[in-house]
């Protein structure tokens, strides 16, 4: 991608995030969802100490980092689908498509917009799973949130690619969340591994390996997503 | 050499091979030192991860093929590649589970090569359900293309993921350490398998030509 090209992606995300901060109509929707997958989590899991957990924490804190990270996925579904439907709905796909220059820079401006909203989304969820489930998460913030964010743009690459794809199809709701899943398998377990050996400590040294994962996923698929997105969009 | 012949050819050498591997299989190899008789649906269990790599590697030639090309040649091929590579994965799976069963005393544990094994079966079975979904047949092998493509690609990401999580599974036994006439049997039954997966994947090809061709007059007619 040429230097013009960087600027363009830097329109498309511009224009994504604007248009998301005066609508709000995807972060609203997420936010909210994924609160109450949050808030159902305690509610179904409850907040005992079983047997089976090892030492003094209480099922839901033993479980954190999961519920947070599905929580997360499952409200980002809807924020890739909604960054696509919302062109559809206005029309303005087909005039995307339109502008001159490569296609790559459309498809890196709504990575980069659906990350920016994803990682509002988690700045926000994370204080509530501090408070609910009682986990101490202030005193490793930092490296927390490195995980988040490499964990967030391997997601919201694949889910781009995947949300242009079934934009346009009938049975995208249910479309979009059946191809997505199995994709995100190494980045769930990558997200999840690496979330509990920063909360819990990591003393095997794994941490690398989880990382080191993540930041391959995150590569690959920015790779191969971005060459194969002009095959998604092309009529 | 067009497909129905190749079809014909391969599905015509399968049976005498197929019927050879089940009699060395099943009659003629020993039963297993320790595991008895159960040890036998190996050689159904382990040839059929071979015809799903068959299908999916002709998968992922034919989508790489149709991206480059845009021959609607290619697309048929990824299609039939990826639903005979289905149809073997399906029963490579189910054999494993009924293997591990009487073996590991349960009929799913989360190893690697298992839990990988499931995780490609979602991911094709979710290029079919693309499939079905789209009726424009460009549009359809476009986007296809790029869900085999992406899917192959991650399999090895998924299995490296869940090595990593999980570190228990056993290692397979090499030739040197198994009966000779477990061997033969196994190779005789892999052969059998790779030629039923290419018959297979010549008549789903032949299928999908002649469905395109149904397609175009049906839209004569409709035009």
């Amino acid at each position: 991608m040429t230097a013009q090209d960087w600027r363009r992606a830097w329109a498309v995300a511009w224009k994504d995030l604007v248009s998301e901060r005066r609508g709000k109509t995807a972060f609203n929707a997420m936010a909210f969802f994924a609160a109450i997958v949050v808030i159902v989590f305690g509610l179904a899991l409850g907040p005992d100490r079983p047997s089976f957990v090892a030492g003094e924490e209480t099922l839901l804190q033993y479980l954190a980092p999961g519920l947070f990270w599905i929580a997360v996925f499952f409200a980002g579904v809807l924020a890739v689908a909604r960054s696509f439907a919302s062109e559809i709905e206005g029309g303005t796909l087909d005039t995307l498509r339109l502008y001159p220059g490569d296609r790559r820079a459309l498809c890196v401006g709504k990575i980069v917009a659906n990350c920016a909203l994803l990682i509002v989304l988690e700045i926000a969820l994370l204080p509530m799973v501090a408070v609910l489930y009682s986990v101490d998460l202030w005193s490793r913030l930092p490296s927390l949130m490195g995980v988040a964010l490499l964990a967030t743009v391997g997601f919201a690459t694949v889910g781009t690619l995947f949300a242009a794809m079934t934009a346009t199809l009938r049975a995208r709701e249910v479309l979009l969340p059946v191809l997505l899943f199995p994709m995100l398998v190494p980045l769930v377990l990558a997200a999840v591994k690496a979330t509990t050996l920063v909360l819990r400590g990591d003393m095997m040294g794994e941490l690398a390996v989880w990382i080191t994962l993540l930041v391959a996923f995150d590569l690959v698929f920015l790779v191969v997503g971005t060459l194969t997105f002009e095959y998604v969009l092309d009529d | 050499m067009d497909a129905a012949r190749i079809g014909g050819v391969a599905g015509v050498a399968a049976i005498p091979v197929l019927a050879a591997g089940l009699y060395l299989g099943l009659a003629w190899a020993p039963p297993d030192a320790m595991m008895g008789n159960v040890q036998r649906i190996m050689y159904v269990h382990f040839p059929s991860w071979i015809a799903t790599a068959i299908g999916y590697v002709v998968a992922l030639v034919g989508s790489g093929g149709y991206l480059a090309r845009r021959s609607p040649r290619f697309d048929w091929l990824a299609h039939a590649g990826v639903e005979v590579g289905v149809l073997f994965n399906v029963s490579g799976l189910v054999t494993g589970s009924i293997w591990g069963r009487p073996t590991w005393g349960v009929w799913w544990t989360w190893d690697p090569r298992l839990t990988t094994t499931a995780i490609m079966l979602i991911i094709f079975t979710g290029y079919l359900l693309v499939r079905a979904f789209i009726e424009d047949s460009e549009t359809r092998a476009r986007v296809a293309a790029v869900v085999a493509i992406v899917g192959f690609l991650n399999v090895p990401i998924v299995y490296l993921s869940v090595r990593w999580w999980r570190t228990l599974h056993q290692i397979q036994s090499s030739p040197e350490t198994v009966a000779p006439e477990m061997v033969v049997a196994l190779r005789v039954m892999m052969g059998a398998f790779a030629l039923l997966a290419v018959f297979l994947v010549a008549r789903r090809y032949e299928l999908a030509r002649l469905e395109a061709a149904a397609e175009a007059a049906e839209d004569r007619v409709d035009g």
